[in-house]
């Protein structure tokens, strides 16, 4: 045990409930992390193969024993392709995400899906003109048809500058189709395939542009269309949003085609008297993890936490329904939820949780499946135990939904005034700071601290995930938080009335952050990879962060990593990440914990790019 | 299980950085001091046992392996070695190494700045302990008593 649970966190609402959960005994990711304890050297050092009954084999990092799996892959080979599978995951999960968006855009102008409708025209009608065709139906269409494409290209590519373009033609990783470098992936991990280090990593680099130019960008656009584009509103983050009075649904996973039905059920009037039968004085919707964001910025509905306050939440005592779809959901939560009233309700056929009850969705009667969600959530008010109950006070204030479409209408129509700023050096440069929790980092201290000395010295952050999250819960998404930054970009905040930090979205809407960048390269006549600009992932955990890195390193930007990636096992592979992909895509990783020396690292980065841009 | 942990541990722990991700680019390169076998099926882990007469320092020419009269530890010093070898062939555990690079014999030190050895550690199935003679006799002994305990039921109900 850590000798005091409060070090796990820097969120006073987090500390309040990791005090009561190990005062009542409650397990949390946490415990669970320090019983792993001390983690495999060789999954670590990224040197352990399974893909082969042969196996398992393991390369001996110092060189005494094993230098070869039984086939004869050496470290390098069994690196790179273990980093493939991880990219090949996480641009699984976005863009199966994606499908089900995808597939249920074309059941609504089929008109097969009567709970969803358009709610923005206009970008349905841009993205018809960016695809060449006339009807709705011929777009949900050839969306559609971008996972299955054998020969690409993959429409949203061409958003990217021209150079861009040309680069990955020449290096051969321009993305084909989205199910189809997938795929290419498993085939060529498989043993006795692919076994040349640059080779199985120039695949996952294309692997990863059909993620965040294909998957995640569909997933972005299409839920716009179906669920409206976000424009800036004001909301509340943390475990104090729980509510002690009403009847606390939280909605938790990615997929807002759940959670925008469950909304709209929570608010029924129908679901709202029957609450009120049951002694409660209302129904209180909240989110969690990336879903929550997705409701967040479209109905200003609160959200009670990032990934790491999963289990915080259902140990207040006061939820009456998780309600859960896909992707980092964790497994322990049924058995948590035993401990309490607490109903957990899975959604997804694709997601199944040992100790919860599943209420499956589907597009044809999502409305009628989130009102019987609710009505469970309701019922199962009057079960709650009120001396089990404690909800930390915390909560805080934010302003999020910054759309690309917002930015630019925040500005005046132009993103002139945003490079005028980057010109002049009011804003020295864009940092875009994701990524999940990991009990690796104390929770939200590498987030908060790296945004907190970006702003400092003058860097726009643009932020998505569980990093908008802490920030939102540090108070950075507001306004008044220009008093935290820099004098230049204070007065650009100032002026336009805008945070420091910018929310735009989930993690699939970093894709939002890729259309904004080649916006802004388009703007300036180069490409990505000029801009004095820098990404950073201070607390990942996922394979979609894998592919996620992956595909904004190979778009052009350089980016930090705060937990170290399973790669070092292979001086080859760690070399061509952090260097070698410099001369190659024009940018590169880098590994760096500490979050302070991580901006540092960042802000050389943007003051060499303006150097070279003359600014 | 042979998840080879322990190894890992005890190169890690002598590097100069004690720290997995930058001990896998030192020069010269930390070497491990406990090794796992496969025997009869079986996985064993081999370390020093840090005998009561330990011959590896009664061949040892030069005085480089010594034995703590007090604690028992067996240690070699660096300074004094000459790679011989004496001391690797008469270790009958053959837990005596041999650093290639910089050409001395290495073994099991018992991790002077530890409390606990690295491998005992890191090991995550409990097979490696690290108690006294004192301790590990009684903990033999209530295992055997468990043990008869268990037979003089099974009797009793036969």
């Amino acid at each position: 045990m850590a000798k005091d649970v409060r070090e796990r966190s820097i969120d006073p609402a987090s500390q309040d409930m990791l005090d009561v959960c190990q005062r009542t005994g409650l397990e949390t990711a946490w415990d669970r992390y320090e019983k792993q304890q001390p983690q495999c050297g060789f999954g670590e050092l990224g040197l352990c193969c399974r893909n082969c009954n042969m196996g398992p084999c393991r390369i001996d990092p110092f060189g005494e024993g094993a230098t070869k799996g039984v086939c004869g892959a050496t470290a390098d080979t069994i690196v790179a392709r273990n980093l493939l599978r991880s990219i090949a995951a996480g641009a699984a999960a976005h863009s199966d995400h994606a499908r089900d968006v995808a597939h249920t855009f074309r059941e609504v102008v089929y008109g097969r899906a009567s709970s969803y409708s358009i709610k923005d025209q206009s970008k349905m009608q841009r993205l018809m003109n960016e695809y060449g065709v006339q009807t709705e139906i011929s777009l949900a269409d050839s969306i559609m048809a971008e996972f299955g494409k054998q020969d690409g290209p993959i429409q949203f590519t061409r958003r990217a500058p021209a150079k861009r373009l040309e680069l990955w033609k020449k290096l051969g990783i321009e993305p084909r189709g989205i199910d189809r470098e997938i795929v290419e992936c498993m085939h060529r991990t498989h043993t006795g395939v692919d076994n040349d280090y640059v080779n199985l990593i120039l695949h996952g680099l294309r692997t990863s542009l059909a993620d965040g130019w294909g998957g995640s960008m569909i997933a972005t656009e299409l839920q716009d269309v179906l669920f409206g584009t976000p424009q800036p509103t004001f909301s509340e983050v943390n475990l104090g949003v729980l509510e002690p009075n009403k009847v606390n649904v939280i909605v938790h996973g990615h997929e807002p085609l759940l959670s925008e039905m469950i909304v709209a059920a929570a608010a029924d009037p129908e679901m709202v008297e029957l609450a009120k039968k049951q002694g409660a004085i209302g129904i209180n919707v909240a989110g969690m993890c990336c879903t929550g964001n997705e409701v967040l910025m479209r109905h200003s509905v609160p959200v009670a936490g990032n990934f790491l306050q999963q289990e915080l939440a259902v140990a207040t005592g006061a939820v009456d329904a998780m309600v859960v779809d896909v992707q980092c959901v964790m497994p322990a939560l049924g058995a948590l939820a035993g401990c309490f009233h607490t109903l957990f309700i899975s959604t997804s056929p694709k997601a199944r949780f040992p100790g919860a009850r599943h209420m499956v969705f589907h597009e044809e009667t999502a409305l009628q499946t989130a009102k019987a969600i609710v009505e469970e959530a309701v019922k199962n008010y009057k079960n709650r135990n009120a001396s089990k109950v404690h909800i930390p006070k915390e909560k805080s204030k934010c302003m999020v939904g910054f759309s690309v479409e917002t930015i630019v209408g925040a500005l005046g129509g132009t993103l002139d005034p945003l490079l005028g700023a980057i010109k002049s050096g009011a804003i020295r440069g864009i940092g875009a700071v994701v990524g999940c929790n990991n009990p690796k980092v104390v929770h939200d201290y590498g987030h908060i601290n790296l945004v907190k000395e970006l702003i400092k010295n003058n860097v726009l952050v643009i932020t998505t995930g569980c990093n908008a999250l802490a920030c939102a819960k540090a108070g950075l998404l507001l306004p008044e938080a220009a008093e935290m930054a820099g004098e230049g970009l204070k007065g650009v905040c100032k002026t336009l009335g805008i945070p420091p930090v910018l929310h735009m979205g989930s993690c699939v809407d970093i894709s939002r952050i890729l259309v904004a960048s080649a916006a802004i390269a388009n703007a300036l006549g180069v490409d990505i990879s000029d801009l004095p600009a820098a990404g950073a992932a201070p607390e990942w955990m996922s394979e979609k962060a894998v592919s996620i890195g992956a595909y904004v390193v190979s778009s052009g930007v350089f980016t930090v990593l705060g937990t170290v990636p399973a790669v070092l096992g292979s001086a080859a592979v760690a070399g061509l990440l952090t260097s070698g992909a410099k001369d190659v895509v024009g940018a590169s990783f880098a590994v760096e914990p500490d979050p302070f020396k991580a901006a540092m690292l960042m802000i050389e980065h943007i003051d060499s790019q303006r150097k070279k841009l003359g600014l | 299980m042979g998840c080879r942990s322990c190894e890992m541990a005890c190169a890690v722990e002598h590097s100069s950085s004690k720290n997995l991700f930058s001990a896998v680019s030192e020069k010269p390169g930390p070497i491990r001091r406990v090794y796992v076998e496969t025997a009869e099926g079986q996985r064993i882990p081999l370390v020093c046992r840090h005998c009561e007469d330990a011959p590896c320092v009664a061949v040892c020419r030069t005085g480089a392996m010594r034995q703590d009269p007090e604690t028992g530890i067996v240690d070699r010093n660096e300074e004094n070695c000459v790679g011989c070898w004496m001391c690797a062939m008469v270790c009958p555990y053959g837990v005596i190494g041999r650093h290639t690079e910089v050409r001395k014999a290495v073994k099991c030190d018992r991790c002077k700045d530890l409390e606990v050895p690295a491998c005992v550690a890191a090991c995550p199935t409990g097979t490696l302990v690290f108690v006294t003679q004192r301790e590990f006799v009684e903990m033999m002994r209530k295992e055997a008593a468990v043990r008869l305990a268990h037979e003089a039921k099974g009797l009793a109900k036969a």
